[in-house]
Formats: structure tokens, C-alpha cells, sequence
């Protein structure tokens, strides 16, 4: 992309927002905006929250994801009781750079869950992501009450035809997936399509019923992330997805940002120093078309601070 | 001294110990730091006894200054700190408000003297033999514990939910639900009938319970017969009316002999406003001219009662041996299709091994509230017989946080000590148990591994086994038996991986098979 293209479709997206009122609405819900044309941005080299706000901008900034008075949900991985540096959840400073974005695009409400490994309220505390959103103005909420959990069904999907999600990823308007990179002992690496997990009430049910398949068929579930932004600045390289101490971390100091789940995931398997073929449901999304694992025929924006 | 503002003071003093003593029990929202309940149940006779045998220390000595209050002024204990005393009260003045026709409430009552005696001896008896059985069953305040685990913090709990719901119609989900995870139903009844027993008792009788059954009643009831202050009855004044004995909850005024037995007394000072003339004050009982000395004499032995207490304690041992069969057969986890029995269940990190938490631990169920993943649960005969009602770790309603102590840091009677978090993530409770033919892994032959996503420790590892598929393995040495693993297992209905208990805590050894991971030269180009 030259910088007359970005201006053209910057000029575009601004132009857009300024269509008032019930037909700014209608657009915003109707069609999903691809503000540029990068399928992917990679950041590497800075700090979390830089890294973000670099690569956002290149995707044409948050208003472009977020609508004037849209209720937005950022999921990020909260699952461990654990502090940033063991990689085990999603770095605090990205989630809280995320939701002052979504705040200055003019969202009406943001809100935070997570349904934890570890007990909710320590994991939410300890990793530091309850202040973060606190601070930026967010709302946090639980995720381990069963009442807020409602009866979806899945099209498409070979073993998981229904589940029970959470009404925040119902209801909201707009829907940014935050995962952290980090290696998994079942699943070999969590990233984007493992962090759905989060979302569902029982993930029991995953592991008893070919957990690689389980994953591949959530992806296919209507309601997908409108965003998603995997953190790889502390990635647990072993012994994941709870690591044992901070020898598990390396600093990677890297990020990517994709609307596509299964590209996301490619380039964090890449990344992490795995082929995405060989995580078998990356694979299997993309065979059912949830996205595509192929980055050589994608537009990515490569940034080195 | 002026009888009124004595009886104002002492309702203020025990408001406090009873509402800071209730909120700690139902805390749902992990409210109270462990600070602030140490300093609210310091106290507490029982359980800072237990404690000072345990660790001698000034946070432990709380029992020493209720000895020393009561030698000044009598059961203050019971009156103001005592949580099911102060509740009893409360149920009496409810009953009082309920009978407003009947006026003629109290009347002075012999004193079950002998009762008293064996049910104060028995609890310390089995103490020194090793058991805590029956303080466990007979301390107040750990009774007051278990009501309020048992009834008042679901109510809370319901309370809370009630309200989430109504919040969440509006979607704000600053309040949310609480779920209790787990119904114990043995724990559940056996309080049932003891708050029932309780309650009638308080109701009808006011604190008969108090000076009957409560051994920490009658030993402070007897020290108090040596104290300075006591309630005394001037034999000039004194008309003998019976007005005071009638206001006496604890019916220990004999307005015709014109004595009190301190004993009973809880100085409650009900007694003191009701008087129309000043026969009876609270003063210094060591002046010239106090009265209020003369004892209780000429107790006729009661052959009954002593029938029925060794008949009790009979009926008590032989349902131990029931119990020693009973604990062994408790289901764990099928199809998973290998049934797994636990033989020792799991007690809390701190309480150092199985037979010295029986012997400490007096069932208060303080850290069962306090536990975050609410594994520490009530238990039936899983401990034995004599280990009734104590936590366990019930890996099936959650596990063992790893960078969690509270259990320690709350517990008042020092059957489950405080250590520092290194060492606690270093504690062997127990050691998993692989059952491979109940493993998804094995059976369905698709991955898993949610046991070793949850080992804190990676104790729980994942091993090649057919084909790409991957299957755990436990290393007993690095196991702590915190049972994340056996709970998360999603095997029905068996677990594929259970802790199995260790009578005495262990050390587990750190893993050292790990490498360290370098950073990345981020300034390098992406590998894609």
C-alpha cells in the first residue's frame, strides 16, 4: 500500500463515519469494515501498548473496528494466577491500551471477561488486567457464573454443534479477541482459536470430544471477533499454557493484528517456531474455511520498531 | 455501679464480636484479610488454646487474657466475645418478643452439676488422647462456624444472587453471582439438629445451653466463682421479690436465699435495672460486707445422666470402628470405566499431616470460607470418625490455588499453620494417580492433557504415546497434591487422575529438568 492509497481509504473510513445517525447504525451492523488492505499487521520491538498503537494505525485506527456508541467486548486470556512476566496471560498494558482505544472510537460501554482456569477473582487480580481495565475505564466482569451463560448452536461444526456462551459475546457489538502466545501441552500452542475457550461455559466437554476438533469448530460459530490481537511480547515457550516459572518466558517483544483467526494463528505458530500444519486444528480450521492458514498469498504489513 | 450503662456496654461490646465474628464466616467476596480475622478471633478461647499449644506466641495468647478478664469480672467471655452465647441471646430475645402475654420468663434453677463436670472433662480428656473430637463438637464458637458455613452464608449467597440477577437484567455486573460449589449433605444435617438443639434451648430456657452443655462455660463459670467483681446481692436492700431472677436468662439468681451463682452468671446485668430498690449490683466482691458468696450446696446425684453419658460414649466408639471400614470406600470418580478409591483423603497445606490436623482442628469451617476455590469442603467419615466435619481438599469441587495460604494464615486454632508461600508451593499434600484406562487419551484415542495444562508444577507431563498423540505422566516428586489435575480431568464419571493423600505432608523437590528460555533478537525479521 502506498501512503495515496492509505489516505484514500483513511478519507473513505472518516467519510463513512460521518453518515448520521440510523444509517451509521444499520452500516456498522450490517457489513463488517476492512478498512485497509493488509490482512495482517506484524509488530515487533517495542513495548505492548506501542506496538499496538503502531499497528492499529495501520489498519486505519480503532474507529474503524469501533462505532460511536457501540458496546464492545475485549477478551483477553486471563486464565492463570499469575504476575505478566510468566507469559501466562494477556499482558495487562496491551489490554488496557486496547479498551482506551476503544473508548476514544467512541464506544459506548467496553467490557472485559474471561471464564478462568484458576480462581477468577485472583487470576483477574494478579495478572493485573482487573486495574488495567479499571483504569482505562472498562468494565470487568465474571465469567464464572453458569446464569450468564446462554445455549448457542454452531452451523458447520463436526462435533461441537452447541455450546454455551457467554452473553457479553452475544450481545456486544463489536467483539476484539486478545490472546496471549504461549505453548500448550494438549493443544501444542494457544493463540487465537484456543482462546474461545474462554468463552464457552464447558470446556470439559472440548476435552472429552477431540479437543483439536472442538477448537476448529467453535471457529465456525456466527458470532466471530470482529478483531483479534495476539500479544507475543512474553512468550511461554514450555510448559504451557500455565508455565512453571519465569525460565518458560522468552521476550519475543512481537504482535500481531488480524481480522482473520486462522491467518492469526498461522503467523503466531510461525512466530513461535512451529509449522501451522502441524497444529492439527489450525489445520482443520482452515479446511472447514474459518480462515486461511496460507500467509504466502496475504497482504502483510511488517513493522520493526 | 450504674447497672443501666453496664448492660449498654455489654449489648455494644457483643454486637461487635458477633457481627465482625459473622462476617468473617460468610465472607463471600474474600472481603477480610487474614490480618483482620486474626485480630477479630484472637480471642476466642478454644481455638486460641489449641493454638498456643501449637505455636507458643503472643498472637496465640488470647485465651489467657479471657482468663484474666474473667478472674476480674466473671463470663464476660460469654456475654460479649462468645458468637453462639451473643446468638443465643439474640434467638431468647426474639422468643421474648414473640411471648409478650407470659410474663414470668426466667426462674432460678438448680445447676446440672455433674453433667457439667463430665462435659468439661471429656472433651479435654480426649484431647490428651489425641482426638478433638468432641472440642471440635463442643467449642462455641466453631459451633457458631458451622452454622454460619452451614446456613448463613448460602443466605448470603442467595442474597447476592438475587441481586446479580436483578443487576444483570440491566447488564451491570458490578455485583455477581456467587455459586457454593458443593453440598455436603452429613455435615449439613448434623448441624441442622445441633443449631435445632441450640436454638429450642436458647428460646425456652435462655443460656441453659451455656451452663449445662458449653465446657468453656463451665471452666470460665468456675473461675468467675473467684473473681473480683461480681453481681452481689445486699441482704439489707434486697426484698426478696424475685423481680431480678425472673430478668436472670441464665437462672442463676435465688432471690429467697438471697445468692447468684457466678458459676452461671454470664453478667449479662439484665438483673441490675430490674431492681426496684439496689439489693443487687455489680461490685467488688473482696470489700467488707459483699455478699453473694454462699454457693449452691447439696446437689443430689442424678444416676440418669450418667446412664445416658456412658451409654453415649459407648455408642460414640462403636460407631468409629464403623468408620474406619466406611472412609476406605469412598468413590472418587467410570467410563472411564476403572473405579478409583481414595485411601487417605487430603488435608490442607500447613496442617503438616493427617493424625496431628485431627487432633488440632476443632471444625469451624473459618477456611472454608475463606478458600478461594472453595476445595476446602466439610467432611463426613473421610478423615475417620474422629476427623468428623474437618476440611478436606474435595478435588472434585475445585483444587488447590498454588500461589494461595490463606487456609493457614486465617486458621484460629493452629491446626492448619501459617507458612511462607515458597514453602507452601513446595508441600507435598498428596501424590497424583494416573488410571491410564480411564485417560480420553487411551480410550478415545484424541489428545487432552487438561491435567497437565493445570499442574502448577508440571509433575503432570505429557509423553508420547500412539502416534502424534500425547499422554500424561506423573512425577511423584514433583507432585504437591494440589489436585488440579484430578478436577480438571473431564472424565465421567471416574477420574483418569486422582491425589491420593499423604498421612504425613512431604517435601516435593523442584523441577529442575527445565531450561531457560533466551529472549529473541526482536530486531531480526519475522519468520514469516
Amino acid at each position: 500500500m502506498n501512503r495515496r492509497n492509505f489516505l484514500k481509504t483513511g478519507l473513505l473510513a472518516g467519510a463513512s463515519l460521518t453518515v448520521p445517525g440510523i444509517y451509521g447504525n444499520y452500516f456498522a451492523k450490517s457489513s463488517r469494515i476492512i478498512p485497509a488492505n493488509y490482512d495482517m499487521v506484524a509488530v515487533r520491538n517495542g513495548e505492548p501498548e506501542v506496538m499496538f498503537d503502531k499497528g492499529i494505525e495501520q489498519l486505519g485506527g480503532m474507529k474503524a473496528f469501533v462505532k460511536k456508541n457501540q458496546k464492545v467486548l475485549v477478551k483477553p486470556n486471563i486464565g492463570w494466577d499469575v504476575i505478566p512476566e510468566r507469559g501466562g496471560n494477556t499482558h495487562p498494558k496491551l489490554v488496557k491500551r486496547i479498551v482506551e482505544h476503544c473508548y476514544e472510537a467512541g464506544a459506548k460501554e467496553v467490557y472485559v471477561f474471561d471464564h478462568t482456569c484458576d480462581d477468577w477473582r485472583r487470576s483477574y487480580a494478579n495478572s493485573g488486567i482487573e486495574k488495567a481495565v479499571k483504569d482505562a475505564g472498562g468494565k470487568i466482569v465474571s465469567g464464572d457464573s453458569e446464569s450468564y451463560y446462554q445455549n448457542v448452536t454452531i452451523d458447520g461444526a463436526k462435533v461441537l454443534k452447541k455450546d454455551k456462551v457467554h452473553e457479553l459475546v452475544l450481545e456486544s457489538d463489536v467483539f476484539i479477541n486478545v490472546p496471549i502466545l504461549k505453548s500448550h501441552s494438549s493443544a501444542r500452542i494457544t493463540v487465537t482459536l484456543k482462546n474461545m475457550m474462554g468463552v464457552v461455559w464447558d470446556r470439559g466437554y472440548w476435552h472429552r470430544n477431540n479437543l483439536h476438533q472442538c477448537i476448529a469448530d467453535y471457529s465456525l460459530f456466527r458470532k466471530k471477533p470482529t478483531l483479534n490481537v495476539v500479544d507475543a511480547y512474553y512468550v511461554m515457550k514450555q510448559n504451557g499454557p500455565r508455565g512453571v516459572s519465569l525460565d518458560d518466558v522468552a521476550l519475543m517483544k512481537s504482535m500481531i493484528i488480524s481480522t482473520d483467526m486462522v491467518a492469526a494463528d498461522a503467523a503466531s505458530a510461525k512466530l513461535f517456531g512451529v509449522e501451522p500444519a502441524s497444529v492439527s486444528y489450525i489445520k482443520l480450521a482452515d479446511s472447514m474455511g474459518a480462515g486461511k492458514m496460507d500467509l504466502s498469498s496475504m497482504n502483510i504489513k511488517r513493522l520493526i520498531l | 455501679m450504674n447497672g443501666t450503662l453496664l448492660r449498654k456496654i455489654r449489648i455494644s461490646v457483643s454486637s461487635f464480636f458477633l457481627i465482625a465474628t459473622t462476617l468473617l464466616l460468610v465472607d463471600i467476596y474474600g472481603f477480610f484479610p487474614p490480618e483482620v480475622s486474626n485480630k477479630i478471633l484472637f480471642l476466642q478461647f478454644i481455638p486460641s488454646t489449641l493454638k498456643f499449644i501449637s505455636v507458643v506466641s503472643l498472637g496465640a495468647a488470647g485465651f489467657i487474657i479471657v482468663i484474666i478478664l474473667s478472674l476480674l469480672f466473671g463470663r464476660v467471655y460469654c456475654s460479649t466475645i462468645c458468637p453462639l452465647g451473643i446468638f443465643q441471646d439474640i434467638i431468647n430475645w426474639l422468643s421474648g418478643k414473640f411471648r409478650r402475654g407470659k410474663k414470668r420468663r426466667f426462674d432460678f434453677s438448680k445447676e446440672q452439676k455433674i453433667l457439667r463436670i463430665v462435659l468439661l472433662i471429656l472433651p479435654v480428656l480426649f484431647f490428651l488422647l489425641g482426638s478433638s473430637l468432641l472440642l471440635n463438637l463442643l467449642d462455641p464458637y466453631s459451633i457458631y462456624g458451622r452454622f454460619s458455613g452451614n446456613f448463613f452464608r448460602p443466605v448470603a449467597a442467595g442474597v447476592n444472587n438475587i441481586a446479580a440477577y436483578l443487576f444483570e437484567i440491566f447488564r451491570i455486573y458490578a455485583v455477581y453471582p456467587y455459586s457454593i460449589k458443593a453440598f455436603n449433605p452429613f455435615p449439613f444435617l448434623f448441624t441442622l439438629s445441633f443449631f435445632s438443639f441450640v436454638v429450642i434451648m436458647a428460646w425456652t430456657k435462655g443460656r441453659l445451653y451455656c451452663n449445662t452443655v458449653c465446657p468453656v462455660g463451665t471452666l470460665l463459670g468456675y473461675l468467675s466463682k473467684f473473681s473480683l467483681f461480681k453481681i452481689i446481692i445486699n441482704h439489707e436492700e434486697c426484698l426478696s421479690c424475685g423481680i431480678c431472677a425472673k430478668e436472670c436468662k441464665s437462672s442463676c439468681i435465688d432471690s429467697k436465699n438471697k445468692t447468684v451463682d457466678m458459676s452461671r452468671c454470664v453478667v449479662c446485668f439484665d438483673c441490675i435495672p430490674s431492681c426496684p430498690t439496689e439489693g443487687i449490683t455489680f461490685g467488688n466482691s473482696y470489700k467488707k460486707n459483699a455478699y453473694g458468696k454462699n454457693e449452691q450446696q447439696n446437689i443430689k446425684l442424678d444416676h440418669s445422666k450418667r446412664d445416658f453419658l456412658t451409654k453415649t460414649s459407648v455408642y460414640l466408639f462403636s460407631l468409629s470402628a464403623i468408620a474406619a471400614q466406611v472412609q476406605k470406600k469412598i468413590i472418587v470418580t467410570k467410563p472411564s470405566t476403572v473405579p478409583v478409591f481414595r485411601k487417605n483423603a487430603v488435608s490442607p497445606p500447613g496442617s503438616e499431616g493427617l493424625e496431628k490436623f485431627n487432633s488440632r482442628c476443632t471444625a469451624c469451617n473459618l477456611c472454608v470460607s475463606a478458600c478461594p476455590t472453595q476445595v476446602l469442603q466439610p467432611s463426613f467419615l473421610e478423615y475417620g470418625f474422629l476427623g468428623m466435619l474437618q476440611p478436606r481438599l474435595d478435588n472434585i469441587t475445585g483444587f488447590c490455588n498454588f500461589e494461595c495460604k490463606i487456609c493457614g494464615d486465617v486458621c484460629p486454632t493452629g491446626a492448619i499453620l501459617p507458612m511462607d508461600l515458597e514453602k507452601k508451593k513446595l508441600t507435598q499434600l498428596g501424590k497424583a494417580k494416573f488410571v491410564k484406562d480411564n485417560c480420553i487419551v487411551k480410550t478415545q484415542k484424541t489428545d487432552c492433557g487438561a491435567c497437565s495444562e493445570h499442574c502448577p508444577t508440571k509433575a503432570v507431563h505429557m509423553i508420547p504415546f500412539e502416534g502424534t498423540l500425547v499422554i500424561p505422566e506423573v512425577r511423584d516428586d514433583y507432585c504437591i497434591g494440589c489436585g488440579a489435575c484430578e478436577f480438571a480431568c473431564p472424565t465421567n464419571p471416574y477420574k483418569a487422575i486422582y491425589v491420593e493423600g499423604n498421612r504425613w505432608h512431604q517435601i516435593a523437590k523442584k523441577n529442575v529438568e527445565l531450561k531457560k528460555q533466551e529472549s529473541v533478537n526482536t530486531k531480526e525479521d519475522f519468520p514469516f
